[in-house]
């Protein structure tokens, strides 16, 4: 009561000369700035930069993935090994025992006539080293060949999953490389599990289209026989999709793959059931009606992620290049298939290495929590500030009021992602950032103590405060940055309110509050009112 | 308002003796703990599986249980309450590397039929990541220690560098002791909490010293001791009233941030408490005792100022003979 009284009277006084000051414009600069780049946060406008809010808070799903990329090389070495195979049939050169390992290819050359032609073959594949030994050749990949299929790999995956997501409907997602061979994957604003799920699916989904002619003339025996013996015959055994005991045996070589589809989309059959219609490109359509006209009574298999889809009959050549696949889809399977396709396959599996998801439920329980937490603290603060030192923590709360709209203004303008650790930050800020003005003033309060002019005691007051003020901040920053450099995820949101809030809480609590003295004090020096303005007696 | 008064000096060097028992007693205390009991690493450092789930009434824990039981994928999980009877944790090691479908998928599937519920949260590491951050943490509690270590040695000295990094020691150590006592799972977070106890331990001692730094200049006192009395009687209210503020929002946060903020929280309140005895009770003793001398430190000062004086007079001189 006591101090309201005294209030009122300030603004008799305030006929004395109040001196502005650099320190004063510049901290009205600073609250100006803070109170515009803050209001688009504070109030959820339409426009304007906000600060985002964290998976933790707003809730989604935040993965992980790393890439197996040996399993590229391998398909590397593996469709290198057909070509050799390929290009030795075509030529009518024996060759024997060739196997293929994670890097390298081997076979046995029976006539050493043809050595010249089929190393002349060999030297021409790209990124690769040609060793013989004897009667044997080998094939490897070199090294850099190995690093550079591996980082394309893994491009490669990022580059698919970005597109799938992009067209699943969700905003911003977040596909990024961490690391060399990992894959950051963040989506936000997923609401449900199936929702997640689905979404996890259509990431991971191979989505390796291929069109495979079932070898009709071996058919028959498909369930007599093992992977070994068809292999023999350069076939694969392949289960139908529905049913797995269904097998088909097709040519091991593949009449086209995805690669050459132009569009995938869903349709419906006459049934109204959802299927999948593909285009394919000029090429691909050329090689897929040259193969149906020559391949009419005989059937396709619609193979995707090795599985057999369809079988259908050829019963006429098939030109201008389109198809359907056909399984028992919902609508919803169907056109996050179609996404997958479109996008192309993925080169290499991947596969979970982290995953933290966060139910929108959660998020905002955790708002509501961490906004407790933050107002109560807040409101402690500033009582206590307000009681213990009258004008003087009045003073310092106005700096710590600026203190927080340039925090959230300098976030908002980067564009931060204010996480759980992040509000934690700002109310571990909101304790700390009032030091600095319980320092100073417990300097002032000394140096009145000692007798000093309200000037001296004032300027004195500052000057002695700054060095522990700056060393303690700084070896705080130090903390923080460390915490920044190898945090993670939701800890960096910690680490950034934590330096942020520092950084300001120097231009407020020191440069703020002592342009606010030196206009006032003047004021000050005529109440000679130390218990109002320091909580002090004499 | 005032706590204290500056009308006397308090002898706390006369009660360091006492306070290195406790302070021994206590970081003693904290290891045995730490090494009978271990610290309890959580999924971000062990790698496994949490899944927060929230059920619509009390949580049949004891039916959840049995349905887990049913798959040896769920051997070693365990159930527990988290923040009020409805909402549960279950803890398991293991984590899977299937993208489509993930553990948290099949505990969903496992659990139908004990009520409704809701998966609120899912946190796979693989044993990889976790390597790898626990990697990272350790890392980066060291770097933060050598930088703080570098600075205070910079802008004071050695010894002062060597006291405070005790000190710092001391009170991570009290709260890792802590943390194991009451069972708390070590995750991020509770790093996160650690290093700013070293922000905030620090930022304690340093404002000590600097009144010690200052004291020491000051050319009339020449013992130690009494300067660190008078600089830590006269800092007295400023680290009362700083712990304070801080142990208020610590506290709030603590009490009303939510069941997952609570590790971090819990952890800080330990740290502000223990950080600020211990840049009264740990980090200015040792300065004593490293037997830091003030009349050192005055003559090498005052070489200090001659050598400057001299290099000011060779410059005068240079100049003036340019001239």
């Amino acid at each position: 009561m006591t101090l309201f009284l005294k209030l009122q009277k300030i603004p008799l006084q305030r006929s004395t000369r109040m001196k502005l000051n650099y320190r004063i414009v510049i901290f009205a600069l600073a609250i100006v700035f803070g109170v515009v780049f803050s209001i688009p946060s504070l109030l959820q406008t339409e426009g304007g930069k906000k600060v985002t809010l964290g998976l933790d808070l707003q809730g989604g799903l935040h993965m992980l993935l790393g890439v197996k990329t040996e399993e590229a090389t391998m398909s590397r070495i593996k469709s290198i090994a057909a070509s050799i195979k390929h290009f030795a049939e075509r030529n009518d050169i024996l060759i024997d025992g060739l196997t293929v390992d994670a890097t390298s290819v081997k076979f046995e050359l029976l006539d050493s006539d043809d050595a010249s032609k089929i190393k002349e073959f060999l030297s021409n594949i790209e990124g690769s080293k040609v060793g013989v030994n004897g009667a044997v050749l080998s094939l490897s990949l070199t090294p850099k060949e190995v690093l550079k299929t591996k980082k394309d790999a893994v491009n490669q995956a990022i580059e698919t999953i970005r597109n799938r997501l992009d067209q699943f409907g969700l905003s911003e997602p977040v596909v990024a490389k961490q690391g060399k061979e990992k894959i950051l994957v963040q989506l936000a604003g997923i609401k449900t599990q199936e929702e997640e799920q689905r979404a996890r699916e259509l990431i991971s989904r191979a989505a390796k289209l291929e069109l495979m002619a079932v070898d009709e003339d071996r058919n028959a025996r498909v369930y007599q026989m093992g992977d070994m013996d068809a292999a023999e015959y350069g076939d694969v055994i392949l289960s139908d999709v529905k049913n797995p005991k269904e097998k088909y045996l097709v040519r091991e070589i593949p009449i086209l793959d995805g690669g050459m589809l132009t569009d995938a989309s869903m349709g419906f059959d006459q049934n109204n059931r959802p299927l999948i219609n593909f285009k394919l490109n000029a090429e691909g359509a050329e090689i897929f009606g040259d193969f149906t006209g020559r391949s009419v009574g005989k059937r396709l298999a619609v193979v995707l992620d090795g599985k057999v889809y369809s079988a259908p009959n050829i019963n006429e050549r098939i030109g201008g290049g389109s198809g359907q696949i056909s399984g028992n889809y919902t609508v919803m399977e169907a056109k996050d298939l179609a996404i997958a396709l479109r996008s192309g396959a993925l080169l290499a599996p991947i596969y979970l290495m982290e995953k933290r998801s966060v139910g929108p439920s959660l998020g905002a329980d955790s708002i509501k929590a961490s906004m407790v937490a933050l107002l109560g603290g807040f409101a402690l603060v500033i009582l206590f500030m307000m009681f213990y030192y009258r004008l003087a923590g009045v003073i310092a709360n106005i700096a710590l009021i600026a203190n927080l709209l340039i925090l959230l203004a300098v976030m908002s303008l980067f564009g931060a992602t204010l996480t759980l650790p992040g509000m934690a930050g700002i109310v571990l800020t909101v304790g700390m950032a009032v030091d600095a003005n319980v320092i100073i003033s417990e300097r002032i309060r000394e140096l009145i103590y000692e007798g000093k002019s309200m000037h001296k005691a004032i300027e004195d007051g500052y000057a002695n405060a700054m060095r522990a003020i700056l060393d303690a901040n700084i070896t705080t920053l130090i903390a923080s940055i460390v915490l920044y450099a190898y945090g993670t995820g939701a800890i960096k949101g910690f680490a950034i309110t934590m330096s942020i809030g520092i950084m300001a809480s120097m231009l407020t609590a020191i440069l703020g509050t002592h342009g606010i003295y030196q206009m006032l004090e003047s004021t000050i020096k005529k109440s000679k009112n130390n218990k109002l303005w320091f909580g002090i007696k004499g | 308002m005032e706590f204290f008064k500056y009308t006397r000096t308090f002898n706390f060097m006369g009660k360091s003796k006492l306070a290195m028992v406790l302070s021994v007693l206590l970081v003693v205390a904290s290891y045995s703990i730490l090494f009978t009991k271990g610290l309890n690493y959580g999924v971000d450092f062990a790698g496994g599986t949490v899944v927060q789930i929230k059920y619509d009434t009390t949580a049949p824990i004891d039916a959840m249980r049995k349905k887990l039981k049913n798959d040896t994928l769920f051997d070693g999980s365990s159930i527990s309450e988290f923040g009020s009877p409805d909402e549960v944790v279950i803890r398991m090691k293991r984590s899977s590397s299937n993208v489509t479908t993930d553990i948290g998928d099949v505990t969903r599937a496992a659990l139908k039929g004990t009520g409704n519920f809701e998966i609120r949260r899912v946190d796979i590491v693989g044993p990889t990541v976790g390597a790898e951050l626990k990697e990272k943490g350790l890392m980066s509690l060291v770097l933060a220690i050598l930088g703080i270590l570098v600075y205070v040695a910079f802008r004071f000295e050695w010894r002062f560098a060597v006291a405070s990094i005790v000190a710092l020691i001391h009170d991570v150590s009290i709260a890792l002791g802590a943390i194991t006592l009451v069972g708390l799972d070590v995750n991020l977070d509770v790093l996160a909490a650690l290093l700013t106890i070293l922000g905030y331990s620090l930022n304690d001692t340093i404002i000590v010293f600097d009144r010690i730094r200052e004291g020491v200049t000051n050319v009339k006192n020449v013992e130690l001791k009494d300067i660190i009395n008078e600089s830590v009687t006269r800092t007295l209210a400023r680290t009362t009233l700083t712990s304070l503020t801080t142990f208020f929002v610590v506290f709030t946060l603590f009490m009303f941030g939510g069941e997952i903020i609570h590790p971090f929280a819990f952890t800080l309140l330990v740290g502000v408490v223990v950080g600020t005895y211990s840049s009264i009770f740990v980090a200015s003793p040792i300065l004593m005792w490293f037997g830091f001398n003030v009349k050192h430190y005055h003559a090498k000062l005052a070489q200090k100022t001659k050598r400057e004086a001299e290099k000011q007079k060779m410059r005068d001189q240079f100049e003036s003979g340019m001239m």
